[in-house]
């Protein structure tokens, strides 16, 4: 095990998985402070316990791909590259936000690192995904579209439309299921035919996998691995990641629905000790500079704060713009 | 009789229909077990059990389609979706079938079936989740489309559409949810469709609202009586059977009209009730018919710019003064 690490990724790589699922861990926790002050408004939704999924995806892809996601999509932005502090401001309104104010937390948008947006409607990204693969494609470019969505989204109508037009026309789109197996609070063996998702791909033809969504490097080297056949082969593929968030659906949601025993359960799989115990026993680094890293991930989000907050308001004058160019 | 929140009184019109009938059955996302997203579903899937009550997958042209396919097989479905947002993406079954089985069939089918949905601006939701889609609605004909602004008309509204025979668009303010007033207990309550309420009598000008613009402009009334403009203020109830003799007979009187409207303003239901009034009134208005509508921009997310496109109270105070401070 230590050896696979280390064979697989230099230690700096591997030490920025584990500050990059901390930083997402502080940047959500401070976030449901920070509505509960009454400082973020609106739906909020967390992503704390399914860290490992998007910085195993985000680092097995290249720079130039495009990322699409849904609502819950703070951590991704950030793993891509988003500064937190214009993600906090966003998410209290502020003119300085990412969006200017505009989209929220769960609209946001990142140009410079290919972030293609986070959508609110349930499967409004496939399409999406497809059209953005489809470009680059004509284009000649060498990008693929990585498109995240969670276990409810795969029975809105697009995700089959998109699936089978993806593979039609032979367009490069990774799909990145995240089953955490709750859509609010329908349970995915209630709302789908079949509850292991990777397998509804078959009647599209397009091949697929399940993988363990709390284990960053399994996550890293499927996507790294799906990533090179998709460029390759100009074909989309699909990726099931088995994970947990460990809230609620939103913070208007208490999560009453999901039995104590399996919380706890998913909670002894927290990526994030699990893999900071990795790097300890492959001798990659220490208890102290995990620390180190804990502590600089918590002033970077106590600094996003204190932007959000010393950020001025849009100006009124401001709804009327970007509707058109 | 008792107070009661407009939550629960969409809920006890639930539960009173489908004690009385056994063809009422709800479908929607997260309707059962979890009682409903806003909570307006709550206790019965433990009352009325899993045949009758069920969470559907998040496939909002299906669940709309099942609902027709359901009561053209003689249920009475009363689907749930989500918010009005979502509407959108059931267009297609809304529009294309529900709206037109009854008419290109030539009337030999009827479709009981209300689709139930919350929607409106003003919760910091952003452009996906914050629209007003009611003149959507009300321009399809083979539709009825209701707005309830109090708890007791969303039970005795909700009530009759449930017993109609037509398919219904049933509108729920989200910030409105929370609101209390009396509500009747009778189980026989009902409230009929293309029945306009006024909400309060005045002889200066008329107001004319529905859904929770109607709230709004009661409030603006009461404001506006201290100026000593004594407003009349319409809710119009149903936008699909609409009441036209009630703000047309209204406007007659008083010779002055504004149309609050939550939706924007381009093609907004205001643009149609303006020009009925004035094709009916020109002789007695002694101003333009004015309107109060949206803003005609995506909704912003940020609290501080959201509320400048949602009509609120003030923008009612001032659009009355204009009446008469503009020289007609
Ligand atoms: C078209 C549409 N229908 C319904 C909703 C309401 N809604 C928001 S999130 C959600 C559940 C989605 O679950 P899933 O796709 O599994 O994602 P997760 O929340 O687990 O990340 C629903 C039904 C919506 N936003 N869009």
């Amino acid at each position: 095990m230590a050896d696979e690490l280390k064979e697989l990724l230099s230690d700096e790589d591997l030490l920025r998985f584990y500050e990059q699922m901390v930083l997402s861990r502080e940047f959500e926790e401070s976030c449901a402070e920070q509505y509960t002050k009454g400082h973020i408004t609106g739906f909020l939704h967390l992503y704390s316990g399914q860290e490992a999924v998007a910085v195993g995806t985000i680092a097995g892809v290249e720079k130039e791909d495009y990322v699409l996601s849904a609502y819950r999509d703070h951590a991704q932005a950030i793993v891509r590259g988003a500064d937190p502090k214009e993600v906090m401001a966003e998410l209290f309104g502020k003119a300085s936000g990412m969006c200017k104010g505009k989209g929220g937390s769960m609209h946001l948008f990142n140009r410079e690192n290919n972030f293609m947006g986070g959508y609110a409607i349930v499967g409004g990204q496939f399409p999406i995904a497809v059209g953005l693969a489809y470009a680059s494609r004509m284009r000649g470019e060498n990008r693929i579209s990585v498109c995240f969505f969670g276990d409810g989204a795969i029975n809105q109508g697009t995700w089959h439309e998109s699936l089978n037009w993806a593979r039609v026309w032979e367009l490069p789109v990774l799909f990145i299921c995240e089953n955490n197996f709750y859509g609010i609070g329908t349970g995915v063996q209630r709302a789908s035919a079949l509850s292991s998702l990777h397998r509804r791909t078959c009647g599209y033809d397009i091949p697929s996998e399940q993988v363990d969504g709390m284990d960053v490097i399994a996550m890293y080297k499927a996507v790294h691995r799906a990533a090179a056949w998709v460029r390759e082969r100009q074909r989309p593929y699909f990726i099931e990641a088995l994970t947990y968030r460990f809230r609620g659906h939103s913070m208007a949601d208490p999560a009453k629905y999901r039995p104590s025993a399996e919380q706890e359960v998913w909670r002894s799989r927290d990526p994030i000790p699990a893999f900071a115990k990795r790097l300890i026993e492959a001798g990659i680094t220490d208890d102290g500079k995990l620390k180190e890293i804990r502590d600089r991930c918590a002033t970077e989000v106590e600094e996003a704060v204190r932007f959000a907050e010393e950020s001025p308001w849009p100006e009124d004058s401001a709804v009327w713009e970007d509707i058109y160019v | 009789m008792s107070d009661m929140t407009y939550r629960d009184a969409i809920n006890l019109a639930l539960k009173e229909e489908m004690r009385r009938d056994p063809n009422v059955v709800i479908f929607g996302e997260d309707v059962a077990l979890y009682e409903g997203s806003f909570k307006v579903t709550r206790g019965l899937l433990s009352e009325f059990g899993e045949e009758r009550v069920r969470d559907c997958p998040i496939s909002e042209n299906t669940i709309v389609g099942v609902a027709v396919g359901a009561a053209m097989g003689g249920l009475r479905p009363v689907p749930e979706l989500m918010t009005v947002n979502f509407a959108l993406l059931a267009m297609d079954q809304i529009v294309n079938h529900m709206a037109k089985v009854r008419y290109m069939f030539g009337g030999q089918t009827v479709l009981p079936m209300v689709i139930r949905m919350p929607g409106g601006g003003g919760s910091q939701l952003g452009a996906q989740h914050s629209q007003s889609l009611e003149t959507y609605f009300m321009h399809c004909p083979g539709l009825r489309v209701a707005y309830p602004a109090t708890p007791a008309d969303a039970k005795g509204l909700l009530k009759t559409a449930i017993r109609d025979d037509n398919p219904v668009i049933f509108l729920e303010h989200e910030i409105l949810y929370n609101s209390k007033g009396y509500v009747p207990d009778d189980p026989e309550f009902l409230v009929p469709f293309g029945k306009a309420a006024i909400l309060r009598e005045g002889s200066d000008v008329t107001i004319v609202g529905y859904g929770r613009m109607s709230i709004l402009a009661l409030q603006a009334a009461a404001e506006l009586e201290k100026a000593g403009i004594s407003c009349e203020v319409i809710d119009l109830r149903t936008l699909n059977p609409l009441d036209e003799e009630s703000f047309i007979s209204s406007a007659q009187r008083t010779g002055r009209a504004v149309i609050v409207e939550e939706c924007w303003r381009t093609g907004g239901l205001g643009g149609d009730l303006a020009s009925r009034i004035s094709e009916r009134c020109f002789d007695r208005l002694l101003a333009p018919v004015k309107r109060v509508s949206g803003l005609d921009v995506p909704m912003p997310y940020s609290r501080k710019i959201e509320k400048i496109c949602i009509p609120q109270v003030n923008t009612i105070v001032q659009a009355v003064h204009d009446l008469y401070s503009e020289k007609y």
